[in-house]
C-alpha cells in the first residue's frame, strides 16, 4: 500500500469528474462572466447550472441568496463582521454575539476580534458529550441582547453533530438570527434548509471533493447581509472580485455528487469507519472521543494512552498513512486545540488525540492496512514510553 | 512575518536528518535493571522529569561507577513527540563516559547542537526547544539523586507556569543560557506561558506570584549589570562604544561611589566622558552635601579617581566640571 489518506476533515481529493469539468474552464472557456462577448457568454450558462446544483443540494429556495466566495472562512467573517459593523456598532441595541466554544478558528478567532472591537461575545460551553444542546443555548440567549447566534453544524475535530435544526428553530421563535458553519456537515449528513430554519450557512467546496479556494454563504430571504470585500458588482454587489469560474462550476458538480452519494456516506463510509474504530477499541488503553451515534459517519478522534499524538502521526506517516493530531506539540504555538480544552477532557488525552477522517473514496483494503500498521506503530511507541 | 512564514505546516521539514534518524531508531531507549547495578561500586539512578499531562515526560536511567563518579551507561524512556525522543536519545549518549559533574554541564544547547546536521543549521524549530530543555532538567534531577542532595534551590520549587510545570530556576536559566530577549522565546524554549497564559503578565484568569515579563526584565537587568562588571580591564573599556562606556561608568558610580557619598548626605553625577590623548576623562558634578564640602575637590575626588582606575582602568581619570 503506497499511501492512505485519512485526513478528509482537513481537505479532500477533488472528484475526478469535477476536475475534468473544471479543466474546460481554465484553458478553453476562460472568459470573465461579466464580459459581454462570447467568452463571457459561454461561461454564464454553466454557472447558472452550478448555482442550480448548489440551491438544490442545500434545499435553498430561489428567493434565498447563495453568495459564492473564496472559502468558508470568508463566509464566516462576512456574517460575523456584518453583524459587528452594521448591527452592533451602528445601532447598538443588541450588543452580544453567541458562538460555541468549540468553533473552528474561522468563527472562534473572528468572534475574539468582535470582542476586541466592542461586542460582547458569549462562548457556549459543551455538555459531557461534547455537544452544545438547545438547553445550553436557551440558558445563555437573551433576545433583548443577542444580535446573532453562530453554532457549527458538525465539529471538525470530533465529528460531533450539533442539534442545529432545534437551535435554529428556537432562535427563529425568539427573533434572533442564526448562523451555522456547515463545512463539516455537507456531504456527510443531510443538510436541508427547507427543514432547518437557519438564516446563514457557510460551506467550502474542498471539504466535499470540490476544489480549494471556493465556497459559499447561504443567506435566507429577507435576512440582512453586506459585503466583506468591497469593489465590483459581482454576486449582486455582495461579494466583489472576479468570480473563480472553474472553481464555481466545479463546486456545483461536487455538491451534486456529494448529495447524490450521501447514502453511500451514511452506509459504506460509516461501515468502514466503524470497522476501523472497532479495531482501535480492541487495542489496549484506547479511548474514542464522542459517542459514535452523535458523530459524522467519517470521523474518529482517538487517544492512545502513553503515545503522544505527533509521535504517532509521524509513525503512521512513515507507513504512508495520513492523519492529523490536535496535540499541542504539533502546533506552531504549542497550544492545545481549544476544542479539546472546551470539552474538558483529561489533559493527557489532549496530547494523545489523533483524528482519522474517511471519505467516500476510502477503500476497504486501505482500512485493513491502517488497522495493521496502527497496531505496530502504537506498540513501538509504547515500548519507548514511560510506564507502558 | 516574511516570505518564509507565509506557508505554514512546515514542522516536520524543519527537523534535521539526525533528529529524524533518532526519532525513527533511537539507540539508547530502554531501561537499566536493578540487577545490572547489583555489583560492587555500581549504582542505578532513575530520574523522572515532566508529566504526561504536560505533553512531555522523560525517565533517565544511569549506571554510575561510584568510585570515579563516571556514568557507565545511560538509557531513557519518554512520553513525548518525536523530537523529545530524539533529544532524549542524544542526551543519554552525551551522558555516557562523563562524570556526574561533567554531565551536569550538559545544556539544552549542547543537546540541540549534537542533533544538527551542519554547524549552522538548527536541528529543530525554536518551539520544539523545550524537549531539549527537558533533557537538561532531568540530568540535574539525576545528579541530585546521585549526590543525595535535594534540589534544594528554592527557585527550583517555585513554579512559575503551573500548566507546563516550569520552575523559576528553569525560566531564569533558559534566559541566561540562551540569551533570550522576549517572553515568546521563553515560551518556545520552556512551554511556560503556552497554555492558559496566566503567568505571562497580570490579568490572566489566575493570579500568580511571578510573571514571565517581570522575570525576563529582572534577569536581563542582572545580565546587563554583570556584563558591565566583567569589563574591568583597560583594553576592554577603551574598546567599548561611548554608550557602553557611559553605562559602565554609571554602574561603577552606582555600585561603588554613590553609596559612600550618600552616607554623608552627598551625591554626584556623571556629566560627560571625553578622550584626551591616551586618557579618558570622566567629568563629574557634585550634588547635595558634596557640592558645598571643602574636601570634595581633594580627598573625595581622589577616592573617586582611585575607584575608577581600579575598575575601568589606569588611564581613566575623574575631573570636576
Amino acid at each position: 500500500m503506497e499511501r492512505v489518506y485519512l485526513d478528509n476533515n482537513a481537505t479532500t481529493m477533488v472528484d475526478p469528474q469535477v476536475s475534468a469539468l473544471m479543466k474546460e474552464y481554465e484553458t478553453e472557456k476562460y472568459g470573465n462572466p461579466n464580459s459581454l462577448h462570447s467568452y463571457g457568454m459561454e461561461v454564464r450558462q454553466p454557472m447558472e447550472k452550478a448555482l442550480d446544483q448548489l440551491y438544490k443540494g442545500l434545499g435553498a429556495s430561489d428567493e434565498d441568496n447563495i453568495i459564492i466566495n473564496g472559502c468558508a472562512t470568508e463566509g464566516n467573517n462576512t456574517v460575523l463582521k456584518y453583524y459587528l459593523f452594521d448591527q452592533i456598532l451602528k445601532k447598538g441595541d443588541k450588543k452580544s454575539v453567541i458562538v460555541s466554544s468549540v468553533e473552528h478558528p474561522s468563527v472562534f478567532n473572528t468572534a475574539k476580534y468582535l470582542e476586541k472591537m466592542g461586542a460582547r461575545v458569549i462562548f457556549l460551553p459543551v455538555n459531557v458529550d461534547g455537544i452544545v444542546t438547545l438547553d445550553i443555548l436557551k440558558e445563555y440567549l437573551n433576545p433583548e441582547e443577542t444580535a446573532l447566534v453562530s453554532v457549527m453544524w458538525a465539529n471538525n475535530e470530533t465529528g460531533l453533530i450539533f442539534p442545529v435544526k432545534e437551535m435554529a428553530g428556537y432562535c427563529r421563535s425568539v427573533g434572533v438570527p442564526f448562523h451555522t458553519d456547515a463545512v463539516q456537515a455537507i456531504g456527510k449528513i443531510p443538510v436541508d434548509l427547507q427543514e432547518s430554519p437557519v438564516d446563514y450557512l457557510t460551506f467550502s467546496a474542498h471539504k466535499f471533493h470540490g476544489p480549494k479556494g471556493i465556497g459559499g454563504l447561504y443567506v435566507r430571504k429577507g435576512m440582512p447581509i453586506g459585503p466583506l470585500l468591497h469593489g465590483g458588482e459581482q454576486m449582486g454587489n455582495l461579494r466583489a472580485g472576479t468570480v473563480n469560474v472553474p472553481g464555481f462550476i466545479g463546486m456545483g458538480l461536487a455538491m451534486d455528487l456529494a448529495v447524490s452519494q450521501l447514502d453511500r456516506e451514511l452506509t459504506q463510509v460509516r461501515a468502514l469507519r466503524d470497522r476501523l474504530e472497532d479495531a482501535m477499541a480492541r487495542l489496549p488503553d484506547v479511548s474514542i472521543l464522542g459517542k459514535r451515534e452523535l458523530r459524522t459517519p467519517n470521523t474518529i478522534l482517538a487517544s492512545f494512552k502513553g503515545v503522544e499524538g505527533e509521535a504517532l502521526a509521524w509513525e503512521l506517516n512513515k507507513f504512508g498513512v495520513a492523519v492529523s493530531t490536535g496535540s499541542a506539540c504539533a502546533s506552531e504555538s504549542l497550544e492545545t486545540d481549544h476544542t479539546l480544552v472546551a470539552m474538558n477532557i483529561d489533559p493527557s488525552l489532549s496530547h494523545t488525540a489523533l483524528r482519522f477522517s474517511l471519505s467516500r473514496f476510502t477503500r476497504d483494503e486501505e482500512i485493513s492496512y491502517v488497522i495493521e500498521v496502527l497496531g505496530k506503530a502504537v506498540e513501538r511507541l509504547r515500548k519507548i514510553s514511560i510506564d507502558y | 512575518m516574511a516570505k518564509k512564514d507565509l506557508i505554514g505546516g512546515k514542522l516536520w521539514e524543519t527537523y534535521s536528518n539526525n533528529v529524524i534518524e533518532r526519532m525513527n531508531n533511537p539507540t539508547y531507549f530502554g531501561e537499566i535493571s536493578p540487577e545490572e547495578a547489583d555489583a560492587e561500586n555500581r549504582r542505578l539512578i532513575v530520574a523522572d522529569w515532566g508529566a504526561e499531562s504536560c505533553g512531555d515526560a522523560v525517565r533517565l536511567f544511569w549506571l554510575v561507577d561510584t568510585k570515579s563518579d563516571t556514568i557507565l551507561k545511560a538509557r531513557f524512556k519518554t512520553f513525548g513527540c518525536g523530537t523529545a525522543i530524539a533529544s532524549s536519545d542524544v542526551m543519554a549518549e552525551l551522558c555516557m563516559g562523563k562524570t556526574v559533574d561533567e554531565a551536569l554541564k550538559i545544556t539544552n544547547l549542547d543537546v540541540e547542537k549534537a542533533l544538527r546536521d551542519t554547524e549552522d543549521q538548527a536541528a529543530i524549530p525554536p518551539q520544539k526547544m523545550h524537549c531539549s530543555v527537558m533533557a537538561y532538567d532531568v540530568i540535574k534531577k539525576a545528579a541530585s539523586l546521585y549526590k543525595g542532595v535535594e534540589m534544594e534551590d528554592p527557585e527550583e520549587e517555585e513554579i512559575v507556569c503551573e500548566c507546563a510545570r516550569v520552575s523559576l530556576k528553569t525560566v531564569k536559566d533558559v534566559i541566561r543560557i540562551n540569551d533570550l530577549k522576549s517572553v515568546e522565546e521563553i515560551t518556545r524554549y520552556t512551554k511556560a506561558g503556552a497554555f492558559c497564559g496566566s503567568c505571562i503578565r497580570p490579568g490572566g484568569h489566575e493570579k500568580r506570584k511571578y510573571y514571565l515579563e517581570d522575570i525576563l526584565a529582572e534577569v536581563r537587568a542582572e545580565m546587563d549589570r554583570e556584563k558591565i562588571k566583567s569589563i574591568g580591564s583597560l583594553e576592554t573599556f577603551e574598546e567599548m562604544s561611548p554608550i557602553a562606556q557611559y553605562k559602565a561608568i554609571e554602574e561603577i558610580f552606582a555600585e561603588k561611589i554613590k553609596p559612600i557619598l550618600h552616607r554623608d548626605g552627598g551625591d554626584v553625577e556623571v556629566m560627560d566622558i571625553k578622550k584626551e590623548g591616551e586618557e579618558t576623562i570622566i567629568f563629574i558634578r557634585y550634588l547635595g552635601g558634596c557640592a558645598t564640602c571643602a574636601a570634595a575637590g581633594t580627598g573625595t575626588l581622589s577616592m573617586i579617581d582611585k575607584v575608577l582606575k581600579e575598575t575601568a582602568g589606569p588611564r581613566v581619570t575623574a575631573r570636576m566640571i
